[in-house]
C-alpha cells in the first residue's frame, strides 16, 4: 500500500469510486436538465421539485399500494413524466415565444408551490425507504466496502445516460428533434407534429428526473427539500457542461462527482463550494461550458 | 388644543384603571413554520401554547392572552427583526420557543434591549446559560451539554470507549463535538478524529468511510435534521453498524427516528428530556395534541413550549402585570415549577429549567407495537446531574 499526498491509496480509489456514485446522480439529473435546454430552449427550475416527486412517488406507491422499487423504477417515471406533460401543456407552450427568464422564473415558482404542497402535506423531516431486498449488503473490493445498491446506481445511470444519448444523437427520431429546434416551420413543412415532439421531449426529460428520484430513495433522505438541496450543483454542473450539451452533461456530471469526492479527502469543508469554484473558473476561459458549442 | 390634551389624558386615566384590573398577555411563537426544523417545532408549537393558555384558564386569573405567531426561516435577521416588530409595533410580551441557535441568540439580545421575556425550547446552544446568558432568558427543554452529557457518559461506560465524530461545520455542531468530546475524555475514553462536514450534505458515503477507517467503536454525530438522518441511512447501507460499529446520534428527535424507520434506526442511543409515550399523563397530552396536527407525533421541543408557556402565565398571574420582563423571570424563577409533562422542577439563575433528562435506545422493528411505539428508556439521568454546573457555565449573572 502506498501513500498519495499523505492520504493512503487504498483511501484514496474508495473515494474515487464514490464520487462516480455521486457523479450518476449529477449526470442523470443534468442529462435530463440539458435535453429540456437543448430541445425546448427552457431552464427548467422545477427540476429538483420533479427529482422530490419521484421519491415521494416511490414512497407512496409502496407505503399504499404495496409496490416496490422495481416496479417503481418502471412506473414513477411515467407518473413524473406525466405531470411534465400537463405542465408544459398549460403553461409552458404559451411562455415559447418569450425570453428565457420568463420560463425560469415560471418553472422557479412552479418548483416552490409543488415543494410547499409536499410540505404541507409530509412534513419537513422525511419518509423512509429501504434498500430493495434483492440488492442489500455489499462486497469488499479490498480497498472499500462497496454497497450493493451503489453498485447497481452506477451501472444503471450509465445505461440509461448512454441510451438517452443514442436515442437523440444517432436514431432517426432524435434527428427529427434537432432538427425541429434549429428549425420549427420547417420540419412542419415536412408532416411532423412538432408541439407534441415538444410536450413529449418535456415529459421525457422530466419523467429522467423522476427516475433519478427513484434511485435516491433508497440512500437519501426522502424530504421535500431534497430537491432543492441538489438542484443548484446540477445547474452548475449543467453551466459547466455546456447549456444543451448532451454528452457533455454526462461528461461533466461523472466528472465533477470525482472531483467533489476527491475534495472531500482533502479539504472536506470546502465540498459544497469546490464545484462552483470550478463553475466560475470554467465561466472565465470558457463562456460556453466545456462542450458548449458558441452562439 | 388643551381640550384635546385634557380628553386624552381622561381617557388614559380611564382605559389604565380598566388594564389594571384585567392583565392582558400577548405570546409570540416565533420558530420554523416550512422547513428543516417546522416538524420539531413549527405549527406544533403554536398548538402546545394555545393548550397552555386552555389549561391555565386567564378569565379564572382575570387576564386575557393572545398568541401570534411567526416564521423565522432559520435566518437570524429576519428574526431578530420580526422580534423588534413584536416588542415595539405588536405589544408582544413574551417570544417563545425559537429552535436554530443563531437566531435564538439574536432574538435573546432584542428580548434584553426591550427588557421583554423570551422562553427557550428549541434552540440547543448551551451558550444561552453559560457566556450569553441574560436576565430575560429562561432556557426550558434541553441543551448542548446535557445531550453530549447524557449520551456520552452513558456510552464511555458500557464500553464505547473510542470515538470518531462527523460534526457540521458551523457553531452548533463545533459546540456539540466540543461539548461531547470532554465528556468522552472525562470518563476515561479517547476520541480518534472527527471530520468536519458541510451543513445539508446530501452524501456521507466519504465521511463514513473514513469513520469506519478510523476503528472507533463509537461514530458520533454532531450534526442534526436531514443530516443525521442521512449519515445514518447511508451508514446502514456501507455496514457500519453490521461490523460492530455504533452511531451515537448527539440531537436526534423522535421525527427524526420516524423518518429513518425503525429498520434503520434500530440500536440508536439518544438523549430525550420528553417522550410522548412515557406515561399516562404525556400520552392524553400527546392526543389532545394531535387533534390538531393529525399523524404527528410531539416532539420534547413541542412539550417544552407547553410547560414554559404555562410556567409563565402563573408566574404573570402572581405579579399581576406583564409589561416588566425582568421583574416576570424573576418571578418565574422564584415559584417552583410544575406541569404535567415535566413534572416538578424549578428555574436555576442563569435560566437554565432544571429537570430529569432520559437516555432511551430505539426498538427493533418487531418490538413496536404501534405507531410512535419507537423507545425503549435504557436509563434515568437525575435532575441535578442532567445540565451543566452552575458554576461551570460562565454566566456572568452569576460570576459577578
Amino acid at each position: 500500500m502506498f501513500e498519495i499526498f499523505g492520504v493512503p491509496s487504498q483511501a484514496l480509489f474508495g473515494q474515487l469510486l464514490l464520487g462516480l456514485i455521486n457523479g450518476s446522480f449529477y449526470a442523470l439529473l443534468s442529462l435530463g436538465l440539458a435535453v429540456i435546454f437543448g430541445m425546448l430552449n427552457i431552464i427548467n427550475f422545477t427540476h429538483g421539485a420533479q427529482y422530490m416527486m419521484g421519491a415521494f412517488a416511490a414512497f407512496l406507491l409502496l407505503r399504499h399500494a404495496g409496490i416496490g422499487y422495481w416496479l417503481a423504477l418502471l412506473i414513477v417515471p411515467v407518473i413524473v413524466g406525466a405531470t411534465g406533460v400537463v405542465i408544459e401543456r398549460l403553461f409552458l407552450k404559451r411562455i415559447q415565444k418569450l425570453d428565457h427568464l420568463y420560463g425560469l422564473i415560471l418553472t422557479f415558482g412552479l418548483a416552490l408551490i409543488i415543494e410547499g404542497l409536499f410540505r404541507n402535506y409530509y412534513g419537513s423531516s422525511g419518509q423512509p425507504y429501504g434498500v430493495p431486498e434483492s440488492l442489500q449488503g455489499g462486497r469488499n473490493l479490498g480497498f472499500m466496502f462497496l454497497p450493493n445498491y451503489r453498485a447497481w446506481v452506477i451501472a444503471f445511470s450509465l445505461l440509461v445516460c448512454l441510451c438517452t444519448w443514442f436515442a437523440i444523437e444517432r436514431t432517426r427520431l432524435g434527428s427529427y428533434l434537432r432538427a425541429a429546434t434549429e428549425n420549427p416551420a420547417l420540419v412542419r413543412a415536412f408532416g411532423i407534429n412538432v408541439p407534441r415532439m415538444v410536450t413529449l421531449t418535456y415529459g421525457f426529460g422530466v419523467g429522467l428526473a423522476g427516475l433519478a428520484g427513484v434511485m435516491a430513495a433508497p440512500i437519501y433522505n426522502v424530504s421535500p427539500q431534497m430537491g432543492s438541496d441538489i438542484i443548484i450543483v446540477v445547474f452548475a454542473v449543467v453551466v459547466i457542461g455546456g447549456m444543451g450539451s448532451i454528452m457533455g452533461a454526462i461528461v461533466t456530471g461523472f466528472t465533477l462527482g470525482i472531483v467533489e469526492g476527491l475534495t472531500k479527502v482533502f479539504f472536506p469543508e470546502a465540498s459544497n463550494t469546490v464545484i462552483f469554484v470550478i463553475m466560475i473558473i470554467v465561466l472565465l476561459v470558457r463562456p460556453a461550458g466545456l462542450f458548449g458549442r458558441s452562439a | 388644543m388643551r381640550l384635546i390634551a385634557f380628553l386624552t389624558f381622561t381617557a388614559a386615566a380611564v382605559f389604565g384603571t380598566a388594564a389594571q384590573a384585567q392583565v392582558n398577555v400577548k405570546i409570540g411563537v416565533l420558530n420554523d413554520m416550512s422547513s428543516l426544523y417546522a416538524d420539531i417545532s413549527g405549527p406544533g408549537s403554536v398548538t402546545a401554547a394555545k393548550m397552555a393558555v386552555e389549561d391555565f384558564n386567564p378569565a379564572a386569573h382575570g387576564m386575557k392572552v393572545e398568541i401570534v405567531s411567526a416564521d423565522h426561516q432559520n435566518k437570524p435577521d429576519v428574526g431578530s427583526n420580526i422580534a423588534r416588530q413584536w416588542f415595539d409595533v405588536d405589544h408582544v410580551d413574551v417570544i417563545v420557543d425559537v429552535p436554530t441557535s443563531s437566531v435564538a441568540l439574536a432574538v435573546s439580545d432584542v428580548a434584553r434591549e426591550k427588557n421583554k421575556v423570551f422562553l427557550i425550547s428549541g434552540a440547543a446552544s448551551s451558550d444561552l446559560t453559560g457566556p450569553k446568558c441574560t436576565p430575560n432568558n429562561v432556557h426550558w427543554t434541553y441543551d448542548t451539554w446535557m445531550l453530549a452529557n447524557g449520551t456520552g457518559k452513558a456510552l464511555v461506560k458500557t464500553g464505547g470507549d473510542t470515538w470518531f465524530f462527523l460534526t457540521s461545520d458551523y457553531a452548533f455542531g463545533h459546540a456539540l463535538e466540543h461539548d461531547a468530546a470532554a465528556v468522552v475524555t472525562a470518563n476515561g475514553g479517547k476520541v480518534l478524529g472527527e471530520v468536519l462536514h458541510p451543513l445539508n450534505t446530501q452524501d456521507f458515503s466519504s465521511f463514513l468511510l473514513q469513520a469506519q477507517a478510523s476503528k472507533a467503536k463509537i461514530i458520533g454525530l454532531a450534526n442534526a435534521g436531514g443530516d443525521t438522518i442521512n449519515a445514518i441511512k447511508q451508514g446502514a447501507e456501507f455496514g457500519i453498524t453490521a461490523g460492530g460499529q455504533q452511531f451515537a446520534g448527539l440531537l436526534v428527535f423522535v421525527t427524526d427516528v420516524n423518518a429513518l424507520g425503525l429498520k434503520t434506526a434500530q440500536g440508536l442511543v439518544l438523549t430525550e428530556t420528553w417522550y410522548w409515550d412515557m406515561n399516562d399523563a404525556n400520552r392524553a397530552w400527546t392526543k389532545r395534541w394531535q387533534a390538531e396536527n393529525a399523524g404527528k407525533l410531539p416532539s420534547m421541543v413541542v412539550a417544552g413550549v407547553y410547560a414554559e408557556t404555562l410556567h409563565y402565565l402563573k408566574a404573570v398571574a402572581t405579579l399581576k402585570s406583564a409589561p416588566d420582563g425582568k421583574a416576570v423571570v424573576n418571578q418565574m424563577k422564584a415559584l417552583p415549577t410544575e406541569d404535567p409533562l415535566f413534572g416538578k422542577g424549578y428555574i436555576r439563575a442563569d435560566g437554565r429549567k432544571i429537570h430529569p433528562a432520559y437516555l432511551f435506545q430505539v426498538k427493533k422493528p418487531e418490538e413496536s407495537k404501534y405507531p410512535g411505539d419507537d423507545y425503549i428508556l435504557r436509563a434515568t439521568i437525575p435532575a441535578e446531574e442532567a445540565f451543566r454546573p452552575l458554576k461551570d457555565g460562565n454566566c456572568p449573572m452569576v460570576t459577578n
